[in-house]
């Protein structure tokens, strides 16, 4: 092989920095987010209402897509009711109706975002409820 | 076995298109849609085929007055206060009269007119230049004639601003959460129930939608109506017993720029009841 | 092919780590830009659009110039541009590419340039700027490297290529009259709302473009083994020649509408750019050297006594180059804006980081230059002598 030295001291370098996350996180301890779903207003709800908009497991990987769709509808098309698959009404609305039960961003939306780390700009025009100290 | 480099390379691409493709078709047909029978308007919602606005400036009686609508509209909307022309973002302001409709003007006009001021805003045009020249329809004609901004689509490329002809739009040129010279935030009090703007788009007055949305009128109509009745009157172009109409067709109304053919739907009531030319209609 | 740019001399590394150092700073620069927002340049809220806008605006007609080379020898068969056509095609490859760059710098919302493409929008003057510039970007990379490739084998290139060959001519055209259509089709802007906008733009391009293709090959002919002939460089001369008269004369043209027919709306930006208005003038002095550069540059270009001389042929190019470049790239821009749709005057002057930016978009588009020249110029010395058949 010619320049068989550069090669392999290459290489050594290529595998070391692409294996960098797995290494460094080695004993570091990385629970399972805990998400907190005892807001005040939830609590205020009677216990057979404390339903979300939709199932949890489809708002688990769906709110994306869910909130794209509301989006659309409300700034686009104008409509802003939204009648989930229980045939309940929604005003389709983060700040004012999703972030209304959750108003725990901390430890609700950014539990799991950081530990995904995903940065979801949605918040730099959407207010965040503000912090309510515990 | 022996394979040449460009055979390799032919055979790379297409197994990575296929790849790639054939894995995206897959999410595709797994995702959940959901269907468009679930988005419905409100109950309350309020509808028309073109908003309009008819702006009076002779029954706002001083400045203070139009003044007030304009501080109720920005603080309800987040709009921010940079205190320099170069960042201002503004959705409804004054201008006296050879700045609102330049051409007008002339040597010989009344010292009252000249010197009054006229509140300016997004004229929501039927025929709208800015709409004709977005790339990405961010600014868009709605069905009830509203010209609004989507500003999740919004590029930032400020076409819009070069082709309006009304000078009704402001860029978000720096960050609208920060604060000023003097430690001031830019927004003085957040109003939590609307958003803000992120740098990099642009915004302007929108006739409320949110509130027609919930049975309200705009912002702006509601605090004239508390203080100024009859300043500025919004209501359905298209419908011959509004009572925009009912101004326009007795009293003398001009528009700006109309010469453009963008059909502005703001008309001002110039001057009072003396220049009327058009007798009252039963 | 493209092992040719890696073989230089000191000269040619030199430029490219120079070249290099500036798009650094100019991406230093940008993250300042992108994390704090447009608000660091000179723009407001009256004068929307700036230095960024215009320099795209002038690299488009720069881009749109190869077509002066292609027409006489593909359509005409000028055998003397058999052996440069591939500068023109290379210089467009780099202008365009400069282009897209100075759009990209100056949108507020770059991550989401692909909202162009999810949501094309026909009636949008934009969005069609958008497909003709990347056409034409993939036309000219086809094109050059195809026929360059054939020349360095000493083959003739293949016949498929001759269609793409044909389309570039009313391609090239057509990326500069759509550019235009984003100022003539503007209804409020009466500086802008001209029929003659789209000739204008194609007079100045040709113009502009053929100038510093007689710069870039009198360099060529200076720096390496490849004379591009200096007859050929002459017909450019008079191509340049022609086209400077119709866009002075298109000028003109403007000027007389303007003040003949006293519109105050249309003579207002006119005024503002080379008298200034109420005493804002801060472009004044900027057009007026524009105009002397202009007229120094046609005077030179007319007499052939004059122009024969390449010493005094490159002077008039590079007068005239700057010239167009003030004209176009800043004055034309800025004109629309100002006086406001209130007839308010705000001024503009672009800001050091925007200044640092845009000579860092300019340093890009000459390192492309610089590589492809390098692979063009290396096939020609490689292959001296061997009769070029396209």
């Amino acid at each position: 092989m010619y320049d068989s030295g550069k090669i392999i001291v290459g290489l050594i370098i290529f595998i070391a920095l692409v294996t960098f996350p797995f290494y460094n996180n080695i004993g570091k301890v990385n629970a399972k987010p805990e998400l907190k779903i005892d807001t005040p207003e939830i609590q205020k709800l009677p216990e057979l209402e404390r339903k979300c908009v939709e199932p949890k497991d489809f708002m688990r990987g769906g709110h994306m897509q869910l909130l794209n769709d509301w989006r659309d509808s409300v700034v686009r098309n104008g409509n802003r009711v939204y009648k989930n698959s229980a045939n309940k009404d929604f005003n389709m609305s983060l700040q004012n109706e999703c972030m209304r039960c959750h108003s725990n961003k901390k430890d609700f939306c950014d539990k799991c975002h950081n530990y995904m780390a995903v940065k979801p700009y949605c918040w730099d025009c959407h207010i965040a409820p503000k912090e309510k100290k515990p | 076995m022996s394979m040449n480099r460009r055979e390799f390379i032919k055979l790379a691409g297409i197994s990575t298109l296929v790849g790639v493709g054939g894995v995206s078709v897959f999410n595709k047909l797994q995702q959940n849609a959901l269907e468009a029978s679930e988005f419905t308007a409100g109950t309350e919602a309020l509808n028309a085929k073109q908003w309009a606005m008819v702006i009076d400036m002779s029954k706002f009686k001083t400045p203070e007055d139009y003044k007030r609508c304009m501080d109720a509209c920005h603080s309800t909307h987040n709009v921010p206060d940079f205190s320099n022309p170069k960042d201002e973002i503004k959705w409804i302001w004054p201008e006296t009269f050879e700045h609102a409709f330049p051409g007008q003007e002339h040597k010989y006009m009344n010292e009252e007119t000249k010197e009054k001021s006229f509140l300016l805003l997004c004229n929501h045009c039927a025929n709208p230049a800015c709409v004709r020249v977005c790339p990405t329809k961010a600014t868009f004609k709605r069905k009830d004639g509203v010209v609004m901004q989507d500003m999740h689509r919004c590029i930032g490329c400020r076409f819009c601003m070069a082709a309006c002809p009304f000078g009704a739009r402001s860029f978000n040129y720096r960050s609208s959460r920060g604060k000023d010279a003097n430690g001031q935030p830019l927004i003085k009090e957040e109003n939590t129930a609307y958003p803000t703007r992120m740098i990099g788009v642009v915004e302007k007055c929108t006739f409320c939608t949110e509130r027609l949305a919930v049975g309200k009128l705009p912002k702006c109509v509601e605090v004239s109506d508390e203080f100024s009745k009859g300043a500025l009157v919004f209501g359905d172009l298209a419908d011959a017993n509004s009572e925009v109409r009912k101004i326009i067709n007795t009293k003398y109304t001009i528009r700006r720029k109309p010469e453009l053919g963008t059909e502005p739907s703001v008309f001002y009531v110039i001057g009072g009841n003396d220049y009327a030319i058009v007798p009252e209609l039963l | 092919m493209l092992d040719k740019a890696l073989k230089g001399s000191r000269g040619y590394w030199g430029w490219l780590f120079f070249l290099t150092g500036i798009m650094g700073a100019g991406f230093l620069a940008y993250l300042y830009q992108f994390q704090n927002g447009l608000g660091v340049t000179g723009l407001s809220r009256d004068v929307s659009w700036g230095l960024y806008i215009g320099q795209f605006t002038f690299l488009v007609g720069v881009a749109a110039s190869a077509v002066m080379l292609v027409i006489p020898y593909y359509l005409h068969d000028y055998k003397k541009f058999g052996k440069i056509v591939i500068l023109g095609e290379f210089l467009a490859i780099s202008a365009v590419t400069m282009c897209i760059l100075f759009i990209f710098v100056d949108m507020g919302q770059p991550m989401r340039i692909m909202n162009v493409v999810l949501h094309p929008t026909l009636n949008s003057v934009m969005f069609w700027d958008s497909v003709v510039l990347s056409g034409y970007l993939f036309l000219n990379l086809v094109i050059g490297w195809v026929t360059l490739e054939s020349d360095s084998k000493g083959i003739k290139p293949p016949q498929w290529i001759k269609p793409f060959i044909y389309l570039s001519v009313p391609w090239a055209v057509s990326i500069h009259t759509v550019t235009a259509f984003l100022y003539a089709g503007i209804p409020g802007r009466h500086f802008w709302l001209s029929a003659i906008m789209a000739a204008r733009f194609l007079a100045s391009a040709f113009a502009g473009g053929p100038a510093l293709l007689i710069i870039l090959a009198l360099l060529v002919r200076k720096l390496t083994k490849f004379d591009p002939g200096k007859e050929a460089i002459q017909t450019l001369g008079k191509i340049v020649t022609y086209a400077m008269f119709a866009n002075v004369f298109f000028l003109g043209l403007e000027f007389f509408t303007a003040f003949y027919s006293g519109i105050p709306a249309h003579q207002h930006s006119f005024q503002y750019l080379y008298a200034g208005i109420d005493g804002h003038n801060n472009l004044v002095p900027l057009m007026w050297t524009s105009s002397i550069l202009a007229v120094i540059a046609l005077f030179l270009l007319i007499f052939p006594s004059f122009r024969k001389k390449e010493g005094v042929l490159a002077f008039a190019c590079v007068s005239l180059f700057i010239s167009l470049w003030i004209d176009k790239g800043f004055g034309l821009i800025i004109g629309g804006f100002v006086p406001n749709m209130f007839e308010r005057v705000t001024e503009y002057w672009p800001t050091i980081p925007e200044t640092i930016i845009t000579l860092a978009v300019w340093a890009a588009g000459f390192f492309i230059l610089t590589v492809l020249y390098k692979i063009a110029v290396t096939v020609r010395e490689e292959t001296a002598g061997i009769e070029i058949e396209h």
